[in-house]
């Protein structure tokens, strides 16, 4: 077991009180796996990510839980102390990163200036010859380091940040909507690439990818994770959960996933209705009953806690399991 | 209501969060008071001579006698009275110009544009002050009003310009489009839509517009081209060079004005650096 | 069914720089005709930068053609005044955070279609007209018109927008992305408004996306665009199952299928 977490707790502190945006998650990674989290705008993904990596700047805080990584117990360090971890042992490529770069610093002396903050002693040469190295391991052309990020195109831009977090060797990459934003083509290129790392390359050894779009990550991922209102409400490899998602928002939103397929054309889909509930102030019973089509009376009563179906987990008092 | 209790919170908070802001508004409210209830607290005439020429400060004269034995205090506060006023009427004068100006031509393009560029850019081609001088030389009497409106068509271009340039860094964004839909007459949307948008930036060069204002005005008095027939700051300053109360070592004569003028546009220049930074168009719209 | 729109060889050329420095010219739209028929909805897709958004701003009237023109039931759009135009045909933009003017509130938006386009309107209707208009896009009146834009998420943003098309009733609908930052699950809900408007009251749709998936959801016929130009055109099963241009096999093959592993093309 690579990578571990344990009872996630945390959120954002702000004037008007504290947005529980994780709420008791726990996750595992293996080697060599790919782990999806899909869920909508809002449910806490981002801040799940943050919370694995350790990254917990005001007004994020963590309130409970743990992550251990290999033999490491992340949280017994303080924030300071967690930095040296990230890039070399964890590194995330948060959502919008393409667009941060800096437009007037050429990518070569973005690269060196981010080594140099990790190897003090680095020369320039030595920086450009990983960066040459591993961009032609990902087939990419080693002409971008001369480039300036506004001469490279959106998918380029996305696939060279992705190149760059994962410099330092890295254990685990946490990918957030690396393909949103970008159209079919880009985005399965896209997709190759963070495949090609994990599985032929090994240049990582696990990735955690973070998005809305669950046909695009479905592509490669091994592991699903469905998280709604800071819970995760599915979790199991992916080709059950597409197969037969036993949640009812897992099958909502895997309804709602449109394809050019004929039956999609045929059908009317119905979406949900309504929004989910605010995290500020979490109801204390299924955070899905209010949208949900099949909620009965003990819905409203109690929270459904995880329970295992086979090799699946499942949060949904429609199901009976061994409690987790 | 609401509006209003909105905008006093964040005054309040504008004020703390911002030192310069603070200093700046305090120096000028107090020059406004001095303006405004001066005359009431020390009602001496300004112009009627007392017969006791070049006295020091004294508890009687707060700031002594000129050569012609008049209360130099009585002076200052009618000074900075009229010099406000011509700055704040010949700012509001500018701020106009500036505004159609830049606004219309920003807005529109095409040749409207060009043509009220190239005025634009010959305004900014000859040298202000050259051409206050040319043409206050021009009026025999020059009432407040004459030199305001000198002031108000010298000091418009600068502002023009930067109007004309955040006009067309906002005609792009979609809202304009939206408002086009919505069947609203171009003129509409730039008075409704698009300028409103700028606000914290006009008033910014409002403020701006003053000090340049007063200080311009003081520049025409001293030599010779002010108001006739009124006091400023400027004027005080004009007598005290002309009258040689630097010889005479007559101090409370020619430094609280001058001091004033400073002071006053400094202030000016504070308040509109720290709302800079404070209400950067920038920093307000993004997310 | 008869023609609603015509589009006859559109070109719009956009050129910047002035006398000095090198000039730019950039063909955003080449030689484009097609046209948009009486209750149906048309699908335009086409990867970024192809000139959806282009031809969009032009059939709106709010860039003037380079070459070429756009009829509106017969008439030459541009012999038609503004204001009755609009009330035909309405657009909603990519952006929606750009889209609404950040120094007013939402409201500000709906008071000025009505004072400009619905002047019969009476201001003691508006709020009921307006809550039955966001109820349709999911919305409740009191949960945005008293926001600004940057108080709301872009999904609320653009069925905000959404909304305000409905309110104006126009024969044509003209919606660039508009759903694109609306989540999967809102989102069939928004395109089943946009289905029931063609079906139930008979008005056509000119729906641009990226997305293959939601346009097969939704429209007729596709349009595929690239690099200013229509490479394909037909029924949305022919485009899709059939497809006749490399550009658009390619298109069609990338768009992920839910489940399907990615077969690496090397
Ligand atoms: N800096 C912040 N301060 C306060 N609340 C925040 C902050 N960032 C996020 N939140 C809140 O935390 C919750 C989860 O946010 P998060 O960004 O993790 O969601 P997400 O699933 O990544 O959504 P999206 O797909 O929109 O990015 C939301 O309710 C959000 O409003
Ligand atoms: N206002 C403009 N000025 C200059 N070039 C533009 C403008 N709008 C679009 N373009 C250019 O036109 C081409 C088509 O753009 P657009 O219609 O926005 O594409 P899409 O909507 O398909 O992404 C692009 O090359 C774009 O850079
Ligand atoms: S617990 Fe009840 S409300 Fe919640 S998802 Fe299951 S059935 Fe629906
Ligand atoms: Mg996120
Ligand atoms: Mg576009």
């Amino acid at each position: 077991m690579l990578l571990r977490a344990i009872n996630l707790k945390g959120g954002y502190e702000i004037r008007s009180g504290f947005v529980k945006a994780v709420d008791g998650c726990s996750l595992t990674l293996s080697e060599g796996e790919i782990l999806g989290i899909i869920g909508e705008s809002g449910c806490g993904k981002t801040t799940l990510g943050k919370l694995l990596m350790g990254f917990t700047m005001p007004p994020l805080k963590l309130l409970s839980g743990k992550v251990l990584i290999s033999d490491i117990d992340l949280y017994s360090y303080d924030l300071e102390n967690r930095r040296r971890f990230w890039g070399s042992l964890i590194s995330m490529v948060p959502q919008y990163s393409m667009n941060a770069l800096n437009p007037t610093i050429k990518i070569k002396d973005f690269i060196y200036d981010f080594l140099k903050q990790h190897k003090r002693d680095i020369t320039r040469e030595e920086a450009l010859e990983i960066a040459s190295v591993r961009l032609k391991s990902l087939n990419l052309s080693p002409s971008v380091l001369d480039m300036y990020p506004f001469e490279l195109s959106g998918g380029m831009k996305q696939r060279v940040v992705i190149m760059i977090s994962s410099l330092l060797n890295p254990k685990i990459l946490i990918c957030d909507e690396p393909t949103s934003a970008l159209d079919v083509s880009t985005q399965r290129v896209l997709l190759e690439l963070l495949y090609n790392m994990v599985k032929l390359e090994k240049i990582v050894s696990s990735m955690i990818i973070i998005s809305h779009d669950v046909a695009a990550i479905s592509q490669i991922c091994d592991t699903l994770y469905v998280m709604y209102a800071g819970k995760i409400v599915e979790k199991g490899p992916l080709d059950e959960v597409l197969e037969e998602p036993l949640h009812p928002y897992t099958k909502a939103l895997i309804s709602c996933v449109l394809t050019p397929e004929e039956r999609i054309r045929r059908s009317r889909i119905t979406g949900l209705k309504g929004a989910p509930p605010n995290l500020l102030n979490p109801p204390a019973h299924c955070r899905f009953a209010a949208r949900c089509p099949l909620a009965f009376s003990k819905c409203k009563q109690a929270e459904p806690p995880l329970m295992r179906i086979g090799n699946r987990e499942v949060a949904c008092w429609l199901f009976n399991g061994d409690e987790r | 209501m609401e509006g209003a209790r909105g905008l006093m919170a964040e005054a309040i908070y504008a004020l703390r969060s911002s030192p310069r802001l603070m200093i700046g508004v305090s120096i000028f409210s107090f020059y406004v008071m001095l303006a405004m209830i001066g005359p009431l607290l020390y009602p001496v005439d300004p112009r009627k001579p007392i017969f006791e020429h070049l006295q020091p400060p004294s508890p009687q004269h707060p700031l002594g006698t000129d050569v012609l034995g008049r209360d130099v205090f009585a002076q200052l506060i009618h000074g900075t009275y009229y010099s406000l006023k011509i700055g704040f009427m010949a700012a509001v004068i500018a701020s106009i110009l500036g505004i159609v100006i830049g606004g219309v031509g920003g807005y529109f393009g095409g040749v409207i544009d060009d043509l009220l560029t190239l005025i634009t850019n010959i305004f900014l081609c000859v040298p202000t002050i050259a051409l206050l001088v040319i043409l206050a030389a021009y009026f025999r009497v020059r009432s407040e009003w004459i030199v305001i409106l000198l002031l108000g068509i010298t000091t418009w271009p600068s502002m023009a310009r930067s109007i004309r340039s955040q006009i067309l860094s906002l005609k792009v964004r979609e809202f304009v489009d939206t408002a086009k839909l919505c069947g609203m007459s171009s003129l509409k949307i730039l008075f409704r839509e698009v300028l409103p948008n700028m606000l914290a930036y006009i008033v910014m060069y409002f403020i701006l517009n003053i000090a340049i204002a007063i200080v311009s005005e003081a520049g025409l008095s001293a030599i010779g081209l002010g108001p006739t027939g009124i006091i400023s700051l400027g004027m005080i300053l004009r007598w005290a060079i002309v009258w040689e109360a630097v010889r005479y070592g007559a101090w409370w004569w020619f430094i609280p004005p001058g001091l004033s003028i400073t002071l006053i546009s400094l202030s000016l220049l504070m308040i509109n650096d720290a709302l800079d930074k404070l209400y950067n168009p920038r920093a307000r719209t993004t997310r | 069914m008869s023609i609603l729109l015509r589009v006859e060889k559109l070109t719009k050329i956009f050129t910047a720089g002035g006398i000095f420095g090198s000039k730019m010219r950039v063909v955003a739209v080449n030689g484009i005709s097609f046209e948009c028929r009486e209750g149906e909805i048309l699908g335009i897709i086409g990867e970024s930068g192809s000139g959806k958004t282009t031809t969009m701003k032009t059939i709106l009237k709010l860039y003037k053609p380079t070459r070429g023109k756009i009829y509106f039931r017969g008439r030459d759009i541009w012999t038609i005044p503004n204001k009755e135009y609009y009330r035909h045909v309405q657009g909603v933009f990519q952006d929606p955070y750009s889209s609404i003017n950040p120094v007013y509130r939402v409201r500000h938006l709906f008071d000025n279609i009505f004072d400009n386009l619905l002047e019969d309107v009476s201001l003691d209707e508006r709020h009921e007209i307006l809550s039955e208009v966001l109820d349709r896009v999911q919305l409740k009146a009191e949960e945005v018109l008293y926001k600004y834009s940057y108080e709301l998420s872009g999904g609320q943003l653009q069925r905000v927008l959404l909304a305000a098309c409905l309110l104006v009733d126009p024969e044509l609908i003209i919606a660039d992305e508009p759903t694109s930052m609306i989540d999967a699950s809102m989102r069939v809900t928004i395109l089943n408004v946009m289905r029931s408007l063609r079906e139930e009251e008979g008005k056509s749709i000119i729906f641009i996306t990226h997305d293959i998936g939601q346009a097969f959801y939704i429209c007729d016929r596709l349009l595929v665009m690239r690099k200013g130009k229509i490479v394909e055109e037909g029924s949305a099963e022919e485009v899709v199952f059939h497809p006749q241009h490399p550009y658009t096999k390619r298109l069609i093959a990338d768009v992920p299928k839910l489940g399907k592993k990615l077969i690496l093309r090397r």
